[in-house]
């Protein structure tokens, strides 16, 4: 029997100018005792769906059309109802655990008070139903952590005090919201398993939303895709990532990097990219270095770093080794892949390397000059030109009250003071078709772009100086498949014709392995093991890096 | 201190003894070593010692500075989450309107006001003075009686308006944001009643920069109350530094000043001692357990 029910739910959200159709004529049904996937790129509509089950739609969004029945009840008819049955009968789980415990309650605080909202028993009664709950979603010595507070669990740990809150009252629906899309893959693994393990003992009906197609491979029953709005496709989920019959599923399953081979290239159907096969790219006739050395770029030998925790004394206890006794090298023209967790130092390998952290001990040679022994910036200077980095978050690592003209022009002025402005401006128009943007972008600012073209920008905005290192930290993690796939592929394709070094830093095993020719894993500052890519996939050596490739979520498993 | 009658033996005779003549180096640091003492020499005009007159005067200031401190952080909070709750009533409106002239008024300008109003036209509440004082041996109290605790009214409401604006607009941003955050969502989404979310989760955590700001107005307060004490004829340190500043009364103006800079320091020192209590996050750090 269909235990939720929603029907032809369409969410308005009416503003100014114009009322934006967040979802269109939704129909999903969930039976008790599945995990039903909602699947979808940012903005399709997914979040909303499950916000609307509980009726918490952000301002100023409202169901416009539609209904949504649990068991014999309409839900979302009437306020009280659904305020009664928050908590009691649908348990909700968010994104963050870093940020949906409230910081100055201790998790037994707002266990107990969640408990005594919804079932009718005294203190020490709740008091020991929140224990054995800790207990239940895996926190070993519950009595102990039950009055600490929340910023004393990492973030696995609080992602399941996040699981108890939410089952505390024994619901029987489950609603999570990408619920491990902030965690590293082992704990990842682990918050998922829990999930399935609960949702059989409990006979739960679960809704989970993510964005990512190996977790739903791996972890649902039915899959429901999502794009702007409408619902694309809902179905078994195996049937929909074999044999999707929606053109724009067939796109997003192809957009995901396989886990188990190399390919060249990603294929995009969804937008029609016919100047991309041309190889356009503009500044290669203002390249300068045009041909590779067979030589070792960048070597890096027993590099170390630590963070003092106190500024006074420098006292080695406390210190925190970030970056603990490296060494590698990196061959002129390839691409090398750094992989490790959250915490791992590989972003601060990567600042050592362009010269914003100085290394604690150890050398940097690059180009055979050991780039931490320059004292001088006007020779430093000279390496920065050809060491060139690109960001994570596209939002951030944009200075937003800038044109993109000056945001281009300012690497270019600095390192060619006495250029004409008319090669400047013909300079950053063939840097922009060179990464795909059109040269009107050129006056626009980077509010006015999306994810993935700010990464472009990026990107131009790196390649201005013509370097011949370029570090790229964890560039598409903030990005949409599709759009990874397309940045990705820009990637490659520069790489190829400028003959660029990459460095290239992630936790995302699959696109490491699709980017990169030789990859180094991390784990807590320490090197684990160097080996080419194919080499390390197929015959990984380290039990770390074993583990990894176990637990990482592979689409492929739905074909098993 | 002299009379126009005195000789000018007399008066060489008296700069003598004050140590007027000597070089300002000398005089300078002769005062420092004295006010480390906590000796700021003999009042000019009253010809009494400044430390007697300022300890018989601090407890007017103290009670005054305390009773309208409470009055601008109890008031200012309960209004400030009124306010940050039902964001669009009209009543929020009329609070936020009024406190905008709590804010643009000077506060002899309301004093007067409160004066001519309460005590002119409606007669119910003295003008100035403090009352009734009951004499405690180390402390002068008007708290204890009638006519002393209706005395305290005018005055410290008049004080408490700007810094009560400021802690409305305070809290009321903090509010609005706060209930904006994922653990307020998450609260709700776990059919926590509104009420606990509103003064349990969202006050708690709204207060910690409240705290913060009301500590250094407290400081303020103090400075502030040199007008409101000479509006209401508050026999308190404020007044005693207005007639300073009129007789050119240099110990007690520098003994005030000092003693200034000593509330406003300990206020923060306790203020950063608050935080421990208030929020957990300093107070136990590195203490994280991994997994």
């Amino acid at each position: 029997m269909t235990f939720l029910k929603i029907n032809n739910l369409s969410i308005d959200y009416k503003m100014r100018k114009e009322t934006v159709n967040a979802a269109k004529n939704i129909n999903i049904d969930i039976n008790k005792g599945e995990i039903v996937g909602l699947v979808g790129e940012s903005g399709s509509g997914k979040s909303t769906v499950a916000n609307a089950i509980v009726n918490l739609i952000d301002e100023p969004g409202k169901i416009s059309n539609g209904s949504i029945f649990m068991g014999e009840t309409n839900i979302s008819e009437n306020q009280e109802t659904i305020v009664q049955y928050r908590g009691k009968k649908i348990g909700l789980i968010f994104q963050d655990p870093q940020t949906s415990l409230n910081p100055i309650l201790t998790v037994g605080e707002q266990l107990i008070e969640t408990i005594q909202t919804h079932l009718n028993i005294n203190i020490d009664e709740a008091k020991n139903k929140a224990i054995n709950l800790l207990k239940e979603v895996g926190i070993k010595e519950a009595e102990k952590r039950f009055s600490n507070y929340p910023h004393q669990f990492s973030g696995g740990m609080r992602q399941r005090v996040v699981i108890s809150l939410a089952l505390c009252c024994e619901p029987e629906l489950l609603i999570a919201d990408e619920p491990t899309t902030a965690l590293d893959v082992s704990i990842q693994s682990q918050i998922l398993e829990l999930i399935k393990k609960l949702t059989k003992e409990r006979n739960l009906a679960v809704i989970l939303i993510t964005h990512d197609m190996g977790v739903i491979a791996e972890t649902t029953d039915r899959v429901a895709v999502m794009k702007n709005g409408d619902l694309v496709e809902i179905g078994p989920t195996k049937q929909v990532l074999v044999k999707p019959k929606e053109k724009y599923t067939k796109s997003l399953v192809s957009s995901v990097p396989p886990t188990n081979k190399k390919i060249s290239r990603f294929t995009i159907i969804e937008k029609e990219n016919l100047n991309n096969q041309n190889n356009n790219i503009k500044i290669l006739n203002r390249w300068s270095k045009k041909s590779i050395v067979d030589q070792n770029l960048v070597k890096i030998q027993n590099l170390s770093k630590s963070f003092d925790d106190s500024f006074f004394t420098e006292n080695t206890k406390n210190s925190v080794m970030a970056v603990d006794n490296v060494s590698f090298d990196i061959k002129e023209g390839k691409s090398f892949g750094l992989v490790g967790e959250s915490g791992s130092g590989k972003t601060t390998i990567a600042k050592m390397v362009v010269n914003l952290f100085k290394p604690s001990s150890g050398d940097i040679f690059f180009d055979n000059v050991n780039v931490t022994k320059i004292k001088k910036n006007k020779d430093l200077l000279k390496f920065r030109r050809q060491i060139q980095m690109i960001f994570q978050d596209p939002f951030s690592s944009l200075n937003g009250r800038l044109k993109v003209k000056e945001i281009i022009a300012e690497p270019i002025k600095l390192h060619n003071p006495n250029i004409k402005s008319i090669d400047l401006d013909n300079y950053i128009y063939d840097l922009l078709e060179s990464v795909e943007l059109s040269q009107q972008s050129a006056i626009r600012y980077p509010h006015e772009f999306s994810g993935g073209q700010r990464q472009r920008i990026s990107i131009a905005r790196a390649l201005a100086t013509q370097p011949r290192l370029l570090v790229c930290d964890e560039p598409t993690s903030a990005l949409d498949v599709s759009i990874q796939a397309q940045i990705l592929n820009l990637l490659k394709d520069l790489q190829e014709q400028l003959n660029l070094t990459i460095l290239f830093i992630s936790h995302d095993l699959p696109v490491v392995r699709q980017m990169c020719d030789k990859i180094a894993v991390l784990k807590d500052g320490k090197l684990c093991e160097v080996s080419e890519t194919e080499e390390l996939f197929k015959n990984p050596k380290h039990n770390y890096t074993k583990e990894l490739l176990k637990l990482m979520p592979k689409i492929e498993s739905i074909y098993n | 201190m002299v009379g126009e009658e005195t000789s000018d033996e007399e008066r060489a005779e008296l700069r003598e003894t004050l140590g007027l003549t000597d070089p300002i180096h000398v005089q300078f640091s002769r005062f420092v070593v004295n006010a480390s003492k906590g000796e700021f020499g003999i009042s000019y005009q009253l010809r009494r010692p400044v430390s007697e007159l300022i300890i018989e005067r601090l407890p007017a200031t103290i009670e005054l500075v305390l009773i309208s401190a409470l009055i601008a952080l109890v008031s200012g909070t309960l209004l400030g989450v009124y306010t940050g709750i039902n964001r669009k009533g009209f009543l929020s409106d009329f609070i936020l309107a009024v406190s905008l002239l709590g804010v643009s008024l000077p506060t002899f300008v309301i004093g007067i006001l409160f004066i001519y109003l309460f005590a002119v036209i409606l007669g119910v509440l003295p003008s100035f003075g403090r009352g009734e004082v009951i004499d405690l041996g180390f402390w002068s109290t008007g708290l204890l009686t009638i006519s002393g605790l209706k005395a305290i009214i005018l005055p410290s409401v008049t004080l408490s308006l700007f810094q009560m604006t400021y802690i409305i607009r305070l809290v009321r941003a903090e509010m609005m944001e706060i209930l904006q955050t994922d653990y307020i969502k998450f609260a709700r989404a776990r059919g926590i009643s509104e009420k606990s979310i509103n003064y349990k989760h969202a006050l708690k955590n709204g207060l910690i920069p409240v705290i913060t700001i009301a500590g250094i107005n407290i400081g303020t307060l103090v400075a502030f109350s040199i007008i409101t004490e000479t509006v209401f004829q508050w026999p308190g340190m404020g007044f005693l530094f207005i007639q300073a500043v009129q007789f050119v009364d240099i110990p007690i103006m520098s003994a005030y000043l000092v003693f200034i800079a000593f509330v406003f320091v300990m206020i923060n020192f306790i203020v950063d001692i608050l935080y421990y209590f208030i929020d957990p996050r300093i107070r136990v750090k590195g203490d994280v357990t991994s997994g």
